[in-house]
C-alpha cells in the first residue's frame, strides 16, 4: 500500500502535465461539461415548440417562439420596462454613488476609509430577500414613508413601477460605489494639484480631470447595475404588479411548462449583455473590474 | 485635491446621504421585529420579545435554518475543492486557455441568476431524475457550489500570486513529493486565504433565492421559508424575526473575512479584491 502510494507520488512529481490535467479535471470537468453543456441545451430549447395541443416539447428547430415574442405587444413592452428600468436604477445609482466615493477616496482619513469600505460592503452581503422585504413593508399604505411624509401633504409612491426602480436602486447602489471609489483612488494626486496649480477651480477639477478618468469605473459598475436588473424576477413580484423579462420567463418554467418559450425570452438580457459587455470594453471598463 | 470647506461639506452630506440611504431600511425591519403587534404599520405602538421566542420555536422555521445549514456547508467543501483545484492550476502552471478558466469560473455568477437556474435545472431533471436522484438538498448544494467557486478561486489565486512558488521549488529540491510540498508548504500559506473564501461561500449560499428555487423541488431553504411566508400576514412577525437573524448572520462571516484578507487588497491594489467581492455577493 505505502509502495504503490509512494510511486503514483513519484510519476506525479515526474509529471507536471499530469498534475495539471488532475488539478483541472474537477473544476473543468463540472463547469464545461456540467454548467457550459446546461446552458447549450437551453440554447437549443429556445429554438424548439411546445405542441399547442399536447403540451409536449417538440424537439424539432425552428423561430416559432422568437416570432410569437417579436410580435405579441405584452412582450415587447415588458422588454422595453426591464429595459428602461435597468437605465434608470444605473443613472440613479451613479449619482448616488459618485460623492460617497469621492469622500471615501481623495477626503477621508485611512482610518475612515477603512470603515466605510466595509460600511459600503455589509449591506450588498445581507439578505436580498430581506432588504426587498424591507422595503416592502416601508412602501406599503400604512408604512413608515407614507407617516414621514403626510405632514407635509405628500404620499409614497406605493407598488408599481417607481417602487421597483427604487427598490433596484437601493439593492444594486453598493456594486456601483465600489469600482468608483476603487477608480477614483487610482486617480494620482499629482494630476490634481497639476490642476489645480494651472488656475483650476475644483469644479472644473472634476468636469475635466476626474470625470473623463473615472468614467470606466462607472461603466464598470454599470455593468453590475444593468445585468442584475434585468434577470431579476423577485423584487418587481414583491413590490409592483407590473412583469419583468424575469417574471414571464419564470412562470413559462414553472407554471405553463412551456421551457422553450421561457429560453427564447431568457436570451434577450443575456444578448444585451453581451451588446453591453462588448461596448464596455471598447471604454476600457475591463481594466476597471 | 484642494476642496474648498464648502464643497468638502457638500461632499460629507452626500457620504451621509448614501449611507442613511443604505442602512435605514435594515434598521427600520429590525425595528419591526420588536413590533407589539402583529400587523406590519408604523408608528408601532410597543416593544416586546415575544416574537423571538415564537421564532425559535416555529417548526418550519427550524427545519428551513436546518437545510440552510446543510446546503451552505456542503456547497461550501464543494466549492473549496472545486475552487482550490482551480486556483493551483491557474497560478502555479502555463496552459492554452489558462484566460479562459477565469471567465468561466465567474460565468455562473455574472449571468442572470434565473438563467443558471433554468439552466441547471433542465439538466437535473434530464441528468439526475433518471438516475433515482430529484430535486432536493443535493441538487441545491450543486447548484449553490457552482457559483460558489468563483469566492474561493479568487481568494486563493490572490493569495498564490502574493506568495510566488520559491518556497514549493524550495521543498521539492530538498526531496519533497508533490502532495508532501502541498500539505506542508503551500496549504499552511493558503490557510486565510482559503477560510475567507470559505465564510464568502457560506453567506452567498445562505442568502441565495433565485437558483434555488430551480434547484429546490420540495426543500425549504431559509430564505425560500421567507418568500414562501410573505404572503401570510399572520406570520410577518415571525418573518421579520428571522430577517434579523440573516442579517446579522451574514455580517459576520463577511467582516471576519474581509480581515483575513487585508492583505491581498493593499498588495493588489483594492479594486480586484473588492469587485471580486462584488462579483460574488450577487
Amino acid at each position: 500500500m505505502g509502495s504503490a502510494a509512494g510511486a503514483i507520488e513519484t510519476t506525479l512529481w515526474r509529471r507536471p502535465r499530469l498534475r495539471l490535467s488532475l488539478l483541472l479535471a474537477g473544476p473543468l470537468g463540472w463547469l464545461v461539461v456540467a454548467y457550459l453543456g446546461s446552458l447549450a441545451v437551453l440554447f437549443v430549447a429556445a429554438f424548439w415548440q411546445l405542441d399547442p395541443f399536447t403540451a409536449e416539447v417538440v424537439r424539432e428547430p425552428g423561430l416559432g417562439n422568437f416570432r410569437t415574442l417579436a410580435e405579441g405587444e405584452v412582450y415587447r413592452t415588458i422588454a422595453l420596462r426591464t429595459i428602461g428600468i435597468a437605465a434608470a436604477v444605473t443613472v440613479t445609482d451613479a449619482i448616488l454613488a459618485f460623492p460617497i466615493a469621492l469622500y471615501m477616496a481623495k477626503i477621508a482619513t485611512p482610518r475612515v476609509r477603512g470603515l466605510l469600505v466595509v460600511a459600503v460592503l455589509m449591506p450588498l452581503w445581507s439578505s436580498y430577500l430581506v432588504k426587498v422585504y424591507a422595503w416592502r413593508t416601508i412602501l406599503q399604505e400604512e408604512g413608515i414613508l407614507n407617516w414621514a411624509l403626510d405632514p407635509l401633504g405628500l404620499s409614497g409612491p406605493g407598488f408599481g413601477n417607481v417602487a421597483t426602480w427604487l427598490v433596484f436602486s437601493y439593492l444594486w447602489l453598493p456594486y456601483m460605489i465600489i469600482p468608483i471609489y476603487a477608480g477614483l483612488e487610482r486617480i494620482p494626486q499629482s494630476l490634481l494639484d497639476a490642476s489645480d496649480d494651472l488656475g483650476g477651480r475644483p469644479g472644473t477639477t472634476l468636469r475635466r480631470v476626474i470625470l473623463p478618468l473615472v468614467l470606466p469605473a462607472v461603466v464598470a459598475g454599470s455593468i453590475f447595475t444593468f445585468s442584475l436588473t434585468l434577470g431579476d424576477y423577485i423584487a418587481p413580484q414583491l413590490v409592483s404588479n407590473t412583469q419583468f423579462i424575469g417574471n414571464v420567463v419564470y412562470q413559462n418554467v414553472g407554471v405553463a411548462n412551456n421551457l422553450p418559450l421561457a429560453a427564447a425570452f431568457a436570451t434577450v438580457p443575456v444578448v444585451v449583455m453581451i451588446v453591453y459587455l462588448l461596448l464596455a470594453r471598447r471604454l476600457g471598463a475591463f481594466d476597471s473590474l | 485635491m484642494n476642496l474648498s470647506g464648502s464643497s468638502r461639506w457638500l461632499l460629507r452630506v452626500g457620504t451621509g446621504v448614501t449611507l442613511a440611504f443604505l442602512y435605514l431600511p435594515l434598521l427600520v425591519i429590525a425595528l419591526y421585529a420588536f413590533n407589539e403587534r402583529r400587523i406590519q404599520t408604523w408608528p408601532i405602538p410597543g416593544l416586546t420579545l415575544e416574537w423571538f421566542g415564537k421564532a425559535i420555536d416555529n417548526p418550519g422555521v427550524r427545519a428551513a435554518i436546518g437545510t440552510s445549514l446543510k446546503a451552505a456547508v456542503g456547497a461550501t467543501l464543494f466549492a473549496l475543492i472545486l475552487g482550490t483545484l482551480a486556483a493551483l492550476a491557474v497560478a502555479r502552471y502555463r496552459f492554452f486557455g489558462r484566460d479562459a478558466v477565469s471567465f468561466l469560473v465567474i460565468l455562473p455568477i455574472a449571468l442572470p441568476g434565473i438563467v443558471t437556474g433554468m439552466a441547471l435545472n433542465a439538466t437535473f431533471r434530464e441528468v439526475l431524475s433518471p438516475l433515482g436522484i430529484e430535486l432536493g438538498l443535493f441538487t441545491v448544494i450543486v447548484g449553490h457550489a457552482t457559483f460558489c467557486v468563483v469566492v474561493i478561486y479568487n481568494n486563493a489565486v490572490a493569495r498564490l500570486r502574493r506568495l510566488g512558488g520559491s518556497l514549493e521549488e524550495a521543498a521539492s529540491d530538498l526531496g519533497a513529493r508533490p502532495l508532501r510540498a502541498f500539505r506542508d508548504i503551500t496549504l499552511p500559506q493558503m490557510r486565510s486565504a482559503l477560510l475567507a473564501g470559505a465564510l464568502l461561500a457560506f453567506a452567498l449560499s445562505f442568502d441565495e433565492v433565485i437558483v434555488t428555487t430551480f434547484t429546490a423541488g420540495e426543500d425549504q431553504t431559509l430564505p425560500i421559508w421567507i418568500l414562501t411566508n410573505l404572503s401570510r400576514p399572520n406570520q410577518l412577525p415571525i418573518v421579520n424575526v428571522v430577517a434579523v437573524f440573516i442579517i446579522v448572520l451574514s455580517a459576520v462571516p463577511v467582516y471576519v473575512a474581509h480581515r483575513l484578507t487585508r492583505e491581498e487588497g493593499a498588495a493588489s491594489g483594492a479594486a480586484p479584491a473588492a469587485a471580486g467581492e462584488a462579483v460574488a455577493a450577487h
